[in-house]
C-alpha cells in the first residue's frame, strides 16, 4: 500500500505517481490523506489500482478515470467523476454540482446527496445516489442509468435522450420532454442489480421510472414548411 | 470567479480570535479571487446615539488627525478615533447625515466604506494575504465577519470596485458572480436616488438592497424581491449587526458551502476554505439550497 500525504506531497506529485502507474504498476492500493478539499484530486488515472481518499475532495475529483476504483471518504466538490470512462467512484458523503457529468461509462456511488445538475449530459455512466439529487440533473442525459434513491429536484431529465432515471421518492418537477414510464420486468431487474452493485438495499419494486418522450430530440418533418 | 467566505460565531469565547480564524479562510480563496480582497467585520459596538464609521484615504499619509480636529470643531461633539494602514475608524456622538456632510466638505478625496454601530468594512488591491497584513487582521476580536476575494469581470481593479459594498447602517454585501441587468437597473435606481460610485455590477446589487431595505422591506423581504429583479448570477453573503445571511439564485451555479458546530457557522465558496477550521472534521457541512434565503441572527445586539 502506497500512502501520499498531501500535506506535504504536492496535488501534481499524487496525480503523475498515478499517471505512471499505465506502463509500470509499482502498487495496487494507494491512499491519500489530508485531501482537505483539495482540487484535481486523482484525476485521469487509467490503470486498475484502488485509491482511498481520507477526507473531502475538492473540485473535478476522479474525473476521466479509467479502470481505477476511487473512494472518498468525505463529501466531493463540483464535477466530481466528470467524463470518467470505466471503473468505479465512490463518495461516502454528499456531492456538489454537475457529479458524473458527461461521463461514458463506469459506476458512480454518492451515499449522501449530490448538487444540482448531476449526471448532465451523462453519455452511459450509471450513478447511484443514496439521498436526493439537485435541480437540473440528467439534463440532456444520453445513455447510462441514473438512480435516485431520494428525491429529485425541479427539472429532471429535461432534453432528455435516451437515459434511463429511476427515483424512490417524489420528484419536484419533470424537465421538457421527460415522463414517467412503465417499469417492466427488464426495468425491474437492471434496477435490482445496479443497487445491489451499489450496496444499498432498497426493492426496485418502490421506485418509479423516467425517460424521454422522444418529442424534443428529432426534428419533426411537420416543421419542414418553415424553411 | 470571486471567493467569498463568512464566520458567525456562536460561542462568545471565540470571539478574541475571530480574525485569527477567518485569516486563512480568505487566503484559501486567494486562487478564486487574487486581484483585490476585503472584509467587514462587526464587533466594539459603540452606544446607542453613536456612530462609526470606517474611512479610507488614497494613501496611508493621509493627515488623520488634522481632519478629527476639524470635524470635532466643526459638529461640536466628542469622537474618537484610531488609523489602520490607509483607513481610520471613526466614532462619533453623532447622527451620520451631518457627519458625512461634513466630512464631504472637509475632505471630500475621503470614502466612507460603511457606517453603523458595529461594522468596518476594509479593503483594497492586491493579494488577500497583503490585504490581510495591511490591516492586521489576524488580531482582530469580534462577533462575526465576512470577507470576499476578487476576480474581477465586470468592472475595473480598484480599491472602489473591491468587496464588501455597504449597503446601509452595519449592512453589508459580498458577491460571486456577475449580473447581466446592472445597467439598467442603476438607472432606474439613480432615479430613485440611489447614489454610485463606480461601474461595478454588486454595487447595483447592494443599491438595489439599499433602496429595498428604505422602502421599508425587511431583510428577507429586500432579498426575496432581489431574486425577482436582478438578473444574473449570484451567491450572495450579507452581514446585518447581528448575523449574516447567505442567498443563491436560482439557477445556483455560483458554489456555497456552509458548515455549522456549536461554535460556529462558516461559509465559503469551496470547502478548502473552511479546512483551517477548529472541528471542522465533525460540523454539520452541506451546499444551500437555489433561491432560498439562510440566515443566522443573535436575538440581539
Amino acid at each position: 500500500m502506497k500512502t501520499i500525504d498531501l500535506s506535504t506531497a504536492t496535488v501534481r506529485d499524487l496525480n503523475q505517481a498515478l499517471h505512471d502507474q499505465v506502463n509500470n504498476v509499482e502498487d495496487r492500493e494507494w491512499v491519500v490523506t489530508h485531501s482537505n478539499g483539495k482540487h484535481n484530486l486523482a484525476v485521469g488515472v487509467n490503470q486498475a489500482v484502488s485509491i482511498d481518499i481520507q477526507g473531502h475532495a475538492g473540485y473535478y475529483c476522479a474525473g476521466m478515470n479509467q479502470k481505477a476504483c476511487i473512494t472518498v471518504h468525505g463529501n466531493a466538490g463540483v464535477g466530481v467523476a466528470e467524463n470518467m470512462m470505466s471503473g468505479m467512484v465512490r463518495i461516502k458523503g454528499s456531492a456538489s454540482q454537475a457529479a458524473g457529468a458527461t461521463a461514458h461509462g463506469g459506476l458512480l456511488v454518492i451515499e449522501g446527496d449530490a448538487g444540482a445538475r448531476c449526471g448532465i449530459s451523462m453519455k452511459g455512466i450509471d450513478i447511484v445516489v443514496g439521498g436526493s439529487i439537485g435541480h437540473m440533473s440528467c439534463f440532456m442525459g444520453q445513455a447510462g442509468r441514473l438512480v435516485v434513491c431520494g428525491d429529485a429536484g425541479d427539472a429532471l431529465g429535461d432534453s432528455l435522450y435516451e437515459t434511463h432515471i429511476y427515483v424512490r421518492g417524489t420528484v419536484a418537477s419533470l424537465g421538457s420532454d421527460c415522463v414517467e414510464k412503465e417499469m417492466r420486468a427488464e426495468h425491474l431487474e437492471e434496477l435490482q442489480v445496479l443497487l445491489n452493485r451499489a450496496g444499498f438495499e432498497h426493492q426496485a419494486a418502490d421506485f418509479k421510472r423516467y425517460g424521454s418522450a422522444r418529442q424534443l430530440y428529432n426534428f419533426k418533418v411537420d416543421n419542414a414548411s418553415a424553411y | 470567479m470571486c471567493g467569498i467566505v463568512g464566520l458567525y460565531l456562536k460561542n462568545p469565547q471565540l470571539e478574541s480570535r475571530l480574525g485569527q480564524l477567518f485569516e486563512p479562510m480568505l487566503q484559501a480563496m486567494t486562487d478564486r479571487g487574487p486581484d483585490s480582497a476585503g472584509f467587514a467585520i462587526y464587533g466594539d459596538e459603540v452606544a446607542d446615539g453613536w456612530v462609526k464609521l470606517t474611512l479610507q484615504a488614497t494613501t496611508e499619509a493621509f493627515d488623520w488627525k488634522t481632519l478629527m480636529g476639524e470635524l470635532e470643531g466643526h459638529l461640536g461633539c466628542s469622537l474618537d478615533w484610531f488609523q489602520n494602514a490607509s483607513a481610520a475608524v471613526l466614532k462619533i456622538h453623532a447622527e451620520e447625515a451631518p457627519v458625512r456632510l461634513a466630512l464631504a466638505e472637509l475632505a471630500p478625496s475621503i470614502r466612507i466604506m460603511s457606517a453603523g454601530q458595529s461594522i468596518e468594512i476594509l479593503k483594497g488591491m492586491g493579494l488577500p494575504q497583503e490585504i490581510s497584513q495591511r490591516f492586521g487582521l489576524a488580531s482582530m476580536k469580534g462577533s462575526h465577519i465576512i470577507g470576499h476575494t476578487r476576480m474581477a469581470t465586470e468592472s475595473a481593479v480598484t480599491m472602489e470596485g473591491s468587496h464588501p459594498f455597504s449597503t446601509g447602517a452595519d449592512l453589508c454585501l459580498v458577491h460571486n458572480g456577475s449580473l447581466s441587468n446592472h445597467f439598467r437597473l442603476r438607472q432606474e435606481l439613480k432615479r430613485e436616488g440611489i447614489h454610485f460610485e463606480t461601474d461595478n455590477d454588486t454595487e447595483v446589487a447592494a443599491g438595489y438592497l439599499t433602496w429595498r431595505l428604505q422602502q421599508g422591506d425587511s431583510l428577507k423581504e429586500a432579498l426575496d424581491h432581489s431574486l425577482e429583479d436582478l438578473d444574473g448570477f449570484f451567491t450572495f453573503a450579507i452581514g446585518t449587526r447581528n448575523g449574516f445571511a447567505v442567498i443563491r439564485d436560482p439557477i445556483a451555479c455560483k458554489p456555497a458551502i456552509l458548515a455549522e458546530t456549536d461554535d460556529y457557522v462558516a461559509m465559503a465558496s469551496e470547502y478548502q476554505a473552511l479546512s483551517s477550521l477548529p472541528g471542522i472534521e465533525h460540523a454539520r457541512i452541506w451546499e444551500p439550497a437555489p433561491a432560498t434565503l439562510y440566515i443566522w441572527e443573535r436575538e440581539s445586539a
